[in-house]
């Protein structure tokens, strides 16, 4: 068993050294929310550091699943990613594609490492056809007075790909490719079911061909047979175009299902990392056991029989985060002296399984 | 002392809106003994919420109306009640908790304030014993500090330390029958499992039957003993927690529990999914509610809808024309048939 820092998970650096699988590299993110007093003369108090010093690695065409409650900071993570926020701190690498013009006068696509966090606002323009969100709730992420075909025709007038009538035919090509009906191009929003809704939200997020998407709970207001038709429809299509996916969600049940990796995150702070399975099997940080073990199966047997570990209290406020460990105030086996002093760091515990834990120990939880 | 605690006979309550009537529950039967614990699974529009807050007597006219069936508490018939002895079942002997912890409490009362309302208005004791029994109803539902805690305002209280008082308001007067409208589902996991515990320890304390009304069938699969599954504004199976969930025998329900992740499920499979969307409480289908989407529908599920009727388990009962010839196989965990 080896230990290290967690730079060393994420092969510490710039971007040179980003190996050619990896698709996205965030290295040591940190995103504060001032905290402000007063009306008039406003002056800032203090600050919420909502994603504390986190980094992982995305691979080219696998879904890394991310975890956490609410309040842990996953969704300030996806919008620092997509920069829709400015992080505090830290680098966002992504690996693009671009055509350049060889010297016979042809093209050729080249592929470069590019901070997303500190890109021009070209760059980051040009980068956006490649990085691509869907967002949680299908009734406030789409215009209620734009039709289908404007929602989803969009983003390829913004980046002005094709004329009125090649983008239109491309607009019903999605709707097939997102299993609705081409022919409903002139409705509107609210003509369309939940599930209907976030379709089209897909549809809009493939337009213009992107390699990563940020799947910000894509399915957490969805009823559970429409979860399952959108889930599938979601590897269908990374199957299809070679997608690469973060997937935020806080229901450990469909991040299992869909995920190659996942990291769990608790206030602002990534607590362990693995594959799916080791993470799922073998889990080693008490918050992990803690989640896992509350959450239902649908076994009357088997969930009757479970050992619930039940954790005290609720979570601390992010403006106030408790010293050493920031579990350490509800952790069940907690060490005073230790745990609320020194802060456990991301260590490798076997092969791409990494646990921020002083104290940790594989445990069965089902 | 019978064991029978309710019986809801063919409850049919529809609303009159601009669009047309909407069906929301139309022609609903079941029976909750005493102690019993019993779920209410079903989509959002299956009618579980409207059929519970018909039980509450909390459907206002000229909107909503119970057009029929008969709702039957421990001999007394709940629908013909006069409003004033109403008041007296709801929240003392009917309590019910529902979604939202912060838009059921009053902010601009205190806690205490709140629950010793109920308490005079249900117990005939003195403002301070019934400071007592609320201090004490916090405590039961484990909330640090309780007497002084009751001088608080609601939003001094967490998400799901405020769910707890309401179950402290919900319990204070000992009702016979607790109905909850998805507790849980406002609330993170870790906290979930926290009023879960709470309410299966409490309810078990005291012989509380309990209707939980969740979409969450792992919830359901934890806390009840019996479940019934709604569609479209009627009862498509009911049984014990087992028939349901080891032996579905109606393709809606066989179809809720394939779409459904598994926190367990080892290999990843595709899930097996229910085509389309639940109907319009408007329109719905001829024939079964749930035809549109069936794979096994035939022509007499277009022409006649399908009543609760026994099956060959004892107290299974299922909505379907073709429940006894279907042989639906459920995938588990390890992806083979159970």
């Amino acid at each position: 068993m080896t230990t290290g820092k967690i730079t060393e998970y994420v092969a510490d650096g710039g971007p040179e050294d980003m190996p050619e699988d990896v698709l996205l590299r965030v290295n040591h993110l940190v995103k504060e929310f001032p905290i402000k007093r007063g009306i008039f003369f406003k002056s800032q108090v203090g600050a919420v550091q909502a994603v504390s010093d986190i980094s992982f690695q995305v691979r080219k065409g696998e879904t890394l699943g991310l975890v956490g409650e609410s309040g842990c900071g996953k969704s300030t993570t996806a919008r620092c990613v997509m920069r829709l926020l400015e992080p505090t701190e830290g680098q966002v690498y992504f690996r693009r594609e671009r055509e350049v013009a060889t010297a016979d006068g042809g093209t050729e696509v080249v592929s470069d490492v590019v901070d997303v966090a500190s890109a021009d606002a070209g760059t980051l323009r040009a980068l956006r056809r490649q990085i691509q969100i869907v967002f949680q709730d299908p009734y406030a992420s789409l215009n209620p007075r734009m039709t289908v075909a404007g929602i989803v025709s969009e983003p390829l007038i913004v980046h002005n790909v094709g004329t009125a009538q090649e983008r239109l035919e491309k607009v019903k090509e999605l709707l097939a490719v997102v299993g609705l009906s081409p022919e409903h191009t002139n409705r509107y929003p609210h003509e369309f079911s939940g599930g209907q809704r976030q379709r089209i939200g897909i549809a809009r997020a493939l337009a213009l061909n992107p390699r990563f998407i940020v799947l910000d709970e894509p399915v957490s207001a969805l009823d559970v047979s429409i979860q399952a038709q959108v889930l599938n429809l979601l590897q269908d299509l990374q199957e299809e175009y070679g997608l690469t996916y973060l997937f935020i969600a806080h229901d450990l049940s469909v991040v299992r299902h869909i995920s190659d990796r996942v990291a769990v995150m608790y206030l602002g702070k990534i607590v362990e990392f693995a594959e799916r399975d080791t993470l799922y099997d073998a889990p080693m940080h008490p918050y992990t056991h803690a989640l896992l073990s509350a959450v239902p199966i649908p076994d009357p047997e088997l969930e009757r029989s479970r050992e619930r570990i039940i954790l005290e209290g609720d979570i601390p406020s992010p403006a106030d985060p408790p010293p050493g460990c920031r579990f350490n105030t509800r952790c069940p086996i907690a060490v005073q002296g230790k745990c609320d002093v020194d802060e456990p760091l991301l260590t490798q515990m076997g092969e791409g399984h990494w646990v921020a834990c002083h104290f940790p120990e594989v445990k069965k939880v089902f | 002392m019978s064991d029978v605690l309710l019986a809801v006979d063919d409850l049919r309550t529809y609303f009159a809106t601009e669009e047309g009537v909407v069906r929301a529950v139309d022609g609903v039967s079941f029976t909750i003994n005493r102690g019993e614990r019993r779920g209410v699974v079903g989509e959002s529009g299956s009618g579980k919420s409207v059929t519970a807050m018909s039980i509450m007597g909390l459907i206002e006219p000229p909107a909503g109306q119970i057009v029929t069936g008969a709702i039957d508490f421990d001999g007394l018939n709940l629908l013909e009640l006069p409003e004033d002895e109403m008041r007296k079942v709801r929240g003392g002997r009917i309590a019910m908790i529902f979604q939202d912890p912060m838009t059921s409490l009053n902010p601009v009362y205190t806690i205490g304030q709140q629950l010793i309302e109920t308490i005079v208005l249900h117990q005939n004791v003195s403002k301070s014993a019934a400071r007592e029994i609320a201090a004490q109803s916090l405590a039961d539902v484990q909330i640090p500090y309780p007497a002084s805690r009751l001088d608080d305002f609601p939003h001094q209280f967490s998400g799901g330390m405020r769910q707890r008082v309401m179950i402290a308001m919900g319990l204070s007067c000992n009702p016979e029958l607790l109905i909850a409208d998805e507790p849980t589902t406002a609330l993170d996991v870790t906290t979930q499992a926290q009023i879960l515990d709470l309410m299966l320890a409490l309810a078990d304390d005291r012989g509380t039957s309990v209707l939980l009304i969740t979409h969450d069938l792992g919830v359901v699969a934890g806390f009840c003993d019996t479940v019934q599954v709604m569609y479209a504004g009627g009862i498509v199976e009911s049984g014990s927690a087992s028939d349901i969930f080891y032996d579905p025998k109606h393709p809606y329900s066989w179809g809720l529990l394939g779409s459904m992740t598994r926190l367990d499920a080892a290999q990843m499979h595709r899930l097996n999914s229910v085509r389309g969307a639940p109907p319009s409480v408007i329109n719905l289908p001829e024939g079964c509610r749930f035809r549109p989407r069936c794979d096994f529908a035939l022509d007499v599920c277009r022409e006649r809808l399908p009543l609760l009727g026994p099956s060959d388990v004892e107290g299974h009962t299922v909505a379907c024309h073709r429940a006894a010839e279907l042989d639906l196989k459920l995938v588990t965990s390890e992806g083979a048939p159970r």
